[in-house]
């Protein structure tokens, strides 16, 4: 029993929310107002639309971590091996290493870090 | 019936054998999914109440107050007591919002805290699936749960909502580097990514004290990270009560919101585990190289008491963290990880590979 019991998991976490909101569906009072559907805005009338602009700087940060993250992904196969491959793995993952902390210079000196 | 709390593989395995003698073959998986499945619950469920309770003593306990102590003994059953005053709650669904990703949602957070809770060894033998790239697979499904927060900020059509939504996507990203650049320290050092394998290498003492500096600073970087990768306090920006009322959950109600402050603590839950299981041996007890007696008067501690003590000191300093520090601003969190943790770390990994490669850790 290994990794299909993984579906249980699955199944269970749905019948848990799933569950919970349909009983609290059927026990709960419910009643209408017009005033109470309105989303929250400090309790005046919201103006406009909600989906607005955000700022870029969430795009930066996203694409910076997709690179690092990426970059996680590649390391990991390597740290498990790492004592086989020995001291030629370690003047190879040296040269990866080297190229990021490259790009993350970059990133810093371009001032992508700095939140604006 | 072998019931043996110091290795409950031959529990589970007693319970496997009389169920295939007792039916065939598909019954008892199915038999075998509903006790997991049931089991899982009931522990999620008391483990996530219990939390929250735990929450609410030490915030009191650093505020000089007293904390809930009316329901049951010692207000044991206050956050029962709470939980059913939600599920009393009427579900509000907002004017123009998305219907299907709010409904959605919760079930996301959910999913992605079960699956992780999936993968931690409770003790020798007691663990639902022990895959050979078990850490791997921690990381991988307790970063889904960021999904669930976008897709809630996003559909409540509300402006504060999608801005708590904003911060705690970035932040949790940001984070997500550094816990797993730190876990891959100890990756390194043990040279496997199952879970169950990386306890048993610690047999003879734990990764924290074997890996020297370099698994000390991914300790202290793993804690720093992990806090705000859950989203606490002082990295709970992104639900920042004073400026953004609830964050991502603003618009939500009753049970629903109920869902996402339990898969919070079930997050905390679950990173002190991963810190308690990689660092500090997890079940494993405290071993001293070669101080036999000593060793020996340690194994008769059972190991799930060793894993759920180590937990619970884990879960008490990050609670600890939320009411010791004040809140902070966006780009110093951001500055934070991007221009100290992440250098530091990826430095730390080549020192750890350094010291492997040289055979210079016990």
């Amino acid at each position: 029993m290994n990794g299909e019991s993984l579906i249980v998991f699955f199944i269970t976490s749905l019948v848990l929310v799933g569950g919970a909101i349909v009983f609290s569906n059927y026990i709960a009072p419910k009643s209408f107002n017009k005033q109470k559907i309105e989303p929250y805005e400090c309790g005046i009338p919201t103006t406009g639309i909600s989906w607005l602009q955000f700022n870029v700087g969430y795009y930066l940060f996203a694409i910076l971590f997709l690179i690092f993250d990426v970059e996680t992904v590649f390391l990991f196969p390597w740290a498990v091996v790492m004592k086989q491959v020995g001291l030629v793995g370690m003047i190879e993952i040296l040269i990866f290493f080297v190229i990021l902390v490259f790009g993350l210079a970059y990133a810093w000196k371009k001032h992508a870090l700095v939140w604006e | 019936m072998p019931f043996d709390i110091y290795d409950f593989s031959s529990f589970t395995g007693w319970i496997d054998a009389s169920l295939r003698a007792a039916m065939s073959p598909f019954w008892t998986i199915f038999t075998e999914f509903v006790l997991l499945g049931v089991a899982f619950l009931a522990f999620y469920a008391v483990v996530g109440l219990l939390l929250v309770y735990a929450e609410r003593r030490v915030c009191a306990f650093m505020q000089c107050r007293v904390g809930p102590n009316r329901v049951g003994p010692w207000g044991l059953f206050q956050t029962v007591a709470d939980l059913i005053k939600l599920l009393f709650k009427e579900l509000i669904h907002i004017k123009k919002a998305d219907k299907i990703l709010f409904n959605l949602a919760p079930f996301i957070v959910i999913i992605a805290s079960f699956f992780a809770l999936a993968a931690i060894p409770f003790a020798k033998g007691l663990h639902a699936v022990d895959l050979n790239i078990g850490l791997f697979y921690v990381m991988a499904v307790s970063s889904v749960g960021v999904v669930g927060i976008l897709l809630a900020g996003w559909s409540s059509n509300s402006k504060y909502s999608l801005i708590g939504a904003m911060r705690s996507g970035a932040q949790i990203i940001s984070y997500e580097l550094s816990v797993g650049l730190s876990l891959l320290v100890i990756v390194v050092l043990a040279g496997t990514l199952q879970l169950s394998e990386i306890v048993e290498l610690q047999r003879d003492g734990w990764f924290l004290f074997k890996g020297h500096l370099p698994a000390v600073i991914a300790f202290i970087i793993f804690l720093i990270a992990s806090t705000a990768e859950i989203n606490r306090g002082p990295f709970d920006l992104a639900e920042a009560e004073s400026e953004l009322t609830a964050g991502f959950h603003t618009e939500y109600s009753g049970i629903k919101f109920a869902f996402f402050f339990l898969a919070e603590y079930m997050n905390m839950f679950i990173v002190a585990s991963i810190a308690a299981t990689v660092f500090l041996g997890g079940w494993m007890p405290l071993h001293i190289g070669s101080w036999d007696g000593f060793n020996h008067i340690m194994d008769y501690i059972p190991p799930f008491v060793w894993y759920a003590g180590k937990t619970a000191v884990i879960i008490y300093i990050i609670m600890l963290f939320k009411w010791t520090f004040p809140r902070l601003r966006i780009d110093q969190l951001l500055t934070l990880e991007w221009k100290y943790l992440l250098p530091i770390n990826l430095f730390n990994i080549l020192l750890m590979a350094f010291l492997v490669l040289m055979g210079w850790h016990f």
